[in-house]
């Protein structure tokens, strides 16, 4: 098992005829996921040619579905048309969707997160994030494929590039599913709802959570653990260094007043009980000794 | 981005809401003669993106012009909080009977717009939510329906407006809710709201946050942006497109990816307090690329900063590969050329290492050594920005 994405995942790529979701859909083929169709709105009919492997592009997002019964949808269109790249695959029912792209308005993401919540049959992940892989099964997004494989760790990160270094780092460990949920003020799939999944997944013995400044994400999820996880967890928090009011990269990675603050952050996830490390190769370290490896 | 007080103002006003006449002067002259269009006495407010100037001393009344051209001259120019005042708002004086507190934004945590309305306003809001949390009235609004008439006017009357100007207030509600969407705000704010003593409700002062996301939109947005607080090298940054943020410290700092730069500054921060308390100089996150024009914008900027002794590039292959990344650095030296004069600490990890770490032993340039890991890397960066800098070990 893993969590939200399997072998069995059908994929739909949102913006394949353009040149990153091209580039990914490639990545992603390569990787073994199973890719199904691109939607395209004008585009439909065309099939894009993967080394031999010709995949067709639909107008919507419904009528690839018809087509394929794909039932997860990734999302590579620019910004300014990823509200309606949502909202096609909401209404397509497709059952998660993936929204890679970033710099998009948070007004958009709070109209098309409550449009996901509305239909109740979507989960949204991002946006602006790498995605999320379930090594060994299907890899849905940019998170590169040959760092590691499968095994008994679950990771959830609002980080790309840190899920990649903790990836790296407990490589010849192994993971069910890392998820990169991204670090814009409002995202679809939060830590907590990883937390929940990694809980009630049997193949994960372990959980490492990456948190990052801003907001009071982590300090939720700490309270979560805290009422519902029973299986190990070790964190680490990105910011400490972040001076008030400045934005570190991610939209949403921001400390105002005393909001937000990555001491706030460690010491919430100490409080019940999470091992917090000092820097990644830390966490990676506590994670080694709680498994005994 | 924060708007200045001024610029809440008109915007408040494009959008239908009840404000007080009102110039922005950025000299004492200006101030005059605005306080002479607007007749009678006025109020001088120092604009500054940061609370507390009453305190300060940045806001003052002024009976007459003349006296407008005082008061302007002592508060133009002074430092609230390390925010000099280059502004003031001269604004018509109002006599306040009642003052009030009406705000929107983006909760965060509920993943929704949420409305915040109280009676008592005036006053620090964070204050009052502590405090006496009874007073303020939190409503989330359905981001797929919005505010309309009935709803504002429900608002009102839960958080206790008196009942001869709930319309009113509504109104005001409805104006700020369509000015929130249609200007994609992530905060409008109206403190306070007042009512003067012959029954009018008016925004005397507000503060607005926009969606930088948001400015593909909003090309009339660009010219709100406040160009003279910008850091040079963060202003130079930005017109090369690269996230950069100055911080105060020794060792500068280039990595790829928002997360793992953050995390780069917190281990060389751990690794300086072992050698005399050096201190990370930089955020700058080249992002996915990094190709030697991009690795070269970001190594000049870097280099252009004269706090800067040690330079630390912190790169994890993820799609890109560390060849890549390894000849973008030697290519991006040879463009800076005599330029580059400070040691460069390199740590390459993931896709294509082994060809990357090649690279750079191969080319042996006398300025960079390599190290394996995060950490290592980092302690040396730290290492070689206080042995240079002679901070004390």
């Amino acid at each position: 098992m893993a969590i939200f994405l399997n072998e069995n995942s059908r994929v739909l790529v949102h913006g394949m005829t353009g040149s990153e979701g091209s580039k990914h859909t490639k990545r992603m083929l390569a990787s073994g996921t199973k890719v199904v169709g691109g939607v395209t709105p004008g585009k439909g009919g065309q099939v894009v040619d993967f080394d031999g492997l010709a995949i067709p592009v639909f107008n919507s997002a419904s009528e690839a579905v018809a087509a394929t019964k794909a039932d997860t949808s990734v999302i590579f269109v620019p910004a300014k048309f990823t509200k309606a790249a949502v909202i096609d695959a909401v209404d397509a029912e497709v059952g998660l969707i993936v929204v890679i792209t970033e710099g998009v308005p948070v007004h958009d993401t709070t109209e098309f997160f409550a449009y996901s919540q509305k239909s109740g049959k979507s989960r949204l992940i991002g946006p602006n994030c790498p995605g999320l892989i379930s090594p060994g099964k299907s890899n849905v997004g940019i998170i590169p494929a040959d760092i590691t494989g499968p095994g008994p760790i679950g990771l959830v990160s609002k980080s790309g590039t840190l899920t990649y270094q903790m990836m790296y780092e407990l490589r010849d460990i192994g993971f069910s599913t890392a998820v990169g949920i991204g670090g814009d003020p409002v995202v679809g799939t939060t830590h907590i709802d990883c937390l929940r999944a990694f809980q009630d997944d049997p193949e994960t013995k372990a959980i490492v959570m990456i948190g990052e400044i801003g907001g009071d994400a982590e300090e939720r999820a700490a309270a979560f653990i805290k009422e519902y996880v029973t299986k190990p967890v070790v964190g680490y928090v990105a910011g400490f260094t972040a001076p008030e009011g400045k934005t570190m990269g991610h939209a949403g990675a921001i400390v105002s007043g005393s909001s937000g603050t990555a001491a706030a952050k460690r010491d919430a996830l100490e409080a019940v009980g999470v091992r917090v490390g000092v820097t990644p190769s830390e966490s990676a370290q506590l994670l080694r000794s709680i498994l005994g490896k | 981005m924060d708007l200045f007080e001024y610029q809440a103002r008109d915007l408040f006003e494009a959008h239908g809401i009840p404000v007080l006449p009102a110039q922005v002067a950025r000299t004492p002259e200006e101030a005059r003669s605005a306080a002479k269009a607007i007749g009678g006495r006025v109020v001088i407010k120092a604009q500054v993106k940061t609370g507390g100037r009453g305190k300060a001393g940045g806001v003052k009344v002024a009976e007459n012009s003349d006296e407008a051209f005082e008061k302007a001259t002592a508060i133009l120019g002074m430092d609230i909080k390390g925010h000099r005042v280059n502004a003031v708002m001269v604004a018509q004086a109002a006599p306040i009977d009642s003052e009030y507190y009406l705000a929107i934004l983006l909760d965060r945590s509920q993943r929704s717009f949420l409305v915040m309305a109280s009676v008592s306003g005036g006053m620090d809001i964070e204050e009052v939510a502590h405090k006496t949390p009874e007073k303020l009235a939190k409503v989330l609004v359905d981001p797929l329906k919005g505010i309309d008439q009935a709803q504002a006017l429900a608002i009102a009357t839960q958080a206790n407006f008196p009942a001869d100007i709930r319309d009113s207030v509504a109104k005001v509600l409805l104006d700020l809710w369509k000015c929130f969407v249609a200007e994609d705000a992530t905060l409008v704010e109206i403190n306070p709201l007042v009512k003067t003593n012959d029954g009018k409700i008016i925004a005397l002062d507000g503060k607005v946050t926009f969606d930088d996301n948001a400015i593909f939109r909003h090309a009339d947005h660009e010219a709100l942006v406040d160009h003279d607080a910008a850091d040079p090298l963060e202003a130079l940054a930005k017109e090369k497109d690269l996230n950069y943020v100055k911080l105060d410290g020794e060792v500068g700092i280039i990595g790829n990816g928002a997360g793992l730069v953050m995390s780069t500054l917190d281990v060389v921060a751990y690794a300086g307090e072992k050698f005399g308390g050096v201190k990370p100089a930089n955020f700058l996150d080249i992002g996915g690329g990094a190709s030697a024009q991009v690795m070269a914008d970001g190594l000049s900027i870097i280099l252009g900063d004269k706090d800067v002794k040690s330079v630390f590039v912190n790169v994890f292959g993820g799609i890109t590969s560390c060849d890549a990344v390894a000849n973008g650095i030697l290519q991006a030296l040879e463009i800076l050329g005599p330029k580059a004069a400070k040691p460069i600490v390199v740590r390459l990890d993931g896709n294509n290492v082994v060809e990357g770490r090649r690279i750079l032993n191969e080319a042996a340039h006398p300025l960079i050594q390599q190290l394996d890991t995060m950490d290592g890397a980092a302690s040396r960066a730290a290492e070689l920005a206080s042995s240079s800098s002679g901070v004390a070990k």
